[in-house]
């Protein structure tokens, strides 16, 4: 071997060895700024039972945590964002009053993501259903499509973001279902908010989880059931 | 001397309409900064119409590009002299008129920085993507059929050119009518029936404006249409209009059949305020009705008529996309069949919009992209029709 071929070896060793080590706590940090990753799995699909006979009409609290939890600013103007909102609802012909929050069902099939023309609305393995806003060019083509009206534009420039909670002026969000806190292990802030315990979180593709278990033993409908979207919702006692 | 005055007066106006068109752009371009800074606050639209009079234009402008080329399909797809001699200024017009409607249409997105997100991320299931592709491929297909046209070297791949343009547009319209017809939760849309809805309105729409058009360039160059040419684009038009007609109608009967959906069509057609206004008044009376008199009451049908006719079409193609737009997401989306409800997002109630001078001027302003391609194209390359001896074909 010649002394020209030993010095390039060398040199590839170091240079290999340098680039390791530059790497190296970057992916470390990368890694540890995901969090956990196991959550985003097609082994779980997060969704929530909503039980109608416990949400009490004028009570607002998990709109409140909501908007608190990701930096909304509770407005109610057209033009604000509402990610969660309370529906009043009478039956037509009985005259029975119901009450429930509305917001992004996360459907199996979601509309939204199927007519997003740059695949900025997307689902996630675990079936959280997402609005990418670096790719989001503001076409508002998913609105048109969601059957729950569950998602809003930003009207206006924005301030004080929490960090966990990207948003923009000009793109579209709707309810993450908290994927930052559910990332963590923790409870949508809605879920937790609720003070008669109406909303139930977790995993439904686990049998032996709460909400499937509950799911088996209460009658529970879809909204909108009839467009066959399976969605991640479902009430009881509608 | 004097027809040298005539001739010089005549430029200085040409030029005078050049510079207010370009000032019209140049106000739509101030609206789309302001939209830019200040977001789409400034704007009529808001969360429950989340499309509004950008929109409005925008569709218009595409359908119409599309069905003028209907004349220039009849020129070479099937044979027609009369059709041939126009298929180039009904090219530079589809062109035209698709430049215009995508400038607004772009230029309305919340994010319109980010177009080349759009160009380069394609979402195969979305038919905004699709139409990415089908709008881009027709701004292409038609430069090329016009090269085929107007330089004899190419004039043999004339007919084949003809022929992808004639199918193109068919898709593309098609394509512009999926955009309505894949909402299937929204009363007002959903239906297999808008693809060839729109086929058909583009038809009406689009010989419509290539009517007018062609009228102003003969009267600027001091010509008369061919009294035969002039009945027949008049009754063709007639036939659209009666064909757009039925086609609305049928859509509306089957709305109205649907128990579902009558809520909607009372809404739309009795009880909506403005919008069965628009759409009696606007679209039925001025846009249909007026210009069938006008081409086929005997005694009228003269040029100044079939004129007048094809602008009224035109003032009725933007009052039925307002009523079919707007009109369409102003009325409750039914999340809960059977019930009634309210919230503080607007559930159960009449969405209420009001357009800013800021839509009005970025809609106009792709009226006027459209008038200055075609008023340059017209001016620097030969567009003008040049028809033989008449001979019935």
């Amino acid at each position: 071997m010649s002394d020209h071929d030993t010095q390039r070896r060398q040199f590839l060793k170091t240079s290999l060895g340098a680039a390791a080590v530059a790497i190296a706590p970057g992916m470390l940090l990368f890694d540890t700024a995901h969090g956990k990753t196991e959550a985003d799995s097609s082994k779980v699909r997060w969704g929530m039972l909503i039980d109608t006979a416990q949400c009490k009409t004028g009570c607002n609290d998990c709109v409140t945590a909501c908007n608190k939890e990701n930096g909304l600013s509770g407005g109610t103007l057209p033009t604000d964002s509402q990610w969660m909102r309370k529906i009043d609802i009478k039956d037509i012909s009985s005259g029975r009053e119901t009450s429930l929050p509305m917001m992004c069902q996360h459907c199996e099939e979601p509309p939204c993501v199927d007519v997003c023309p740059t695949g900025a609305s997307f689902k996630r393995a675990d079936g959280i259903v997402l609005v990418d806003r670096h790719r989001c060019i503001g076409c508002r083509y998913c609105m048109m499509a969601c059957p729950y009206k569950a998602r809003s534009f930003v009207h206006e420039p924005l301030h004080d973001q929490k960090p966990d909670v990207p948003r923009g002026k000009g793109t579209v969000e709707s309810c993450t279902l908290c994927v930052h806190r559910v990332d963590k292990g923790q409870q949508p802030a809605c879920a937790q908010a609720c003070p008669n315990k109406a909303i139930l979180f977790g995993n439904l593709n686990d049998a032996n989880s709460e909400i499937a278990q509950k799911l088996r033993s209460v009658a529970s409908v879809q909204i909108r059931a009839d467009m066959q979207l399976n969605p991640g919702i479902r009430y009881q006692g509608l | 001397m004097a027809d040298l005055y005539a001739l010089r007066s005549k430029n200085r106006l040409y030029y005078v309409l050049l510079a207010i068109a370009g000032l019209v752009v140049l106000a739509g371009l101030y609206a789309v900064h302001m939209m830019e800074s200040h977001g789409h606050i400034i704007t009529g639209m808001n969360n429950q119409i989340v499309w509004g009079l950008p929109h409005v234009f925008a569709i218009f402008l595409i359908v119409a590009a599309s069905g003028v080329l209907n004349v220039a399909s009849i020129g070479s797809v099937f044979g027609k002299a009369i059709y041939k001699a126009r298929a180039p200024l009904a090219s530079l017009l589809s062109i035209a008129m698709l430049a215009g409607g995508l400038t607004v249409l772009m230029l309305d997105l919340g994010r319109p920085d980010r177009i080349i997100v759009a160009a380069t991320n394609f979402n195969l299931t979305s038919v905004f993507a699709w139409n990415v592709v089908l709008y881009s491929g027709m701004f292409s297909l038609v430069i090329i059929y016009l090269w085929t046209m107007m330089e004899r070297r190419m004039n043999p791949w004339n007919k084949t050119a003809g022929l992808a343009v004639f199918a193109w547009r068919f898709i593309l319209t098609t394509g512009t009518g999926l955009i309505f017809a894949f909402l299937t939760a929204r009363q007002a849309y959903g239906s297999a029936i808008l693809p060839p809805m729109f086929i058909v309105l583009s038809f009406a729409w689009g010989l419509a404006v290539f009517h007018v058009v062609q009228t102003v360039i003969y009267a600027w160059n001091e010509k008369t249409l061919d009294a035969d040419i002039l009945r027949r684009k008049k009754n063709l038009l007639g036939v659209f209009i009666i064909g757009s007609l039925y086609m609305v109608t049928i859509y509306h009967m089957t709305n109205l059949y649907f128990a579902h959906k009558s809520a909607f069509e009372n809404f739309i057609l009795r009880d909506g305020g403005v919008f069965p206004d628009m759409f009696w008044w606007g679209y039925i009376v001025i846009g249909n009705l007026l210009p069938l008199l006008l081409i086929y009451v005997p005694g009228l049908g003269k040029a100044k008529c079939v004129m007048a006719a094809s602008l009224l079409v035109v003032l009725g193609a933007l009052s039925l996309l307002y009523v079919f737009i707007i009109g369409g997401q102003a009325f409750p989306l039914d999340i809960f069949p059977g019930f009634e409800v309210k919230s503080t997002f607007g559930d159960g109630q009449i969405a209420s919009y009001h357009p800013s001078i800021y839509e009005f001027l970025l809609g106009i302003g792709g009226l006027a992209i459209a008038f200055v391609i075609t008023t340059v194209g017209v001016r620097v390359l030969d567009f003008m029709p040049h028809d033989k001896p008449y001979v019935a074909d």
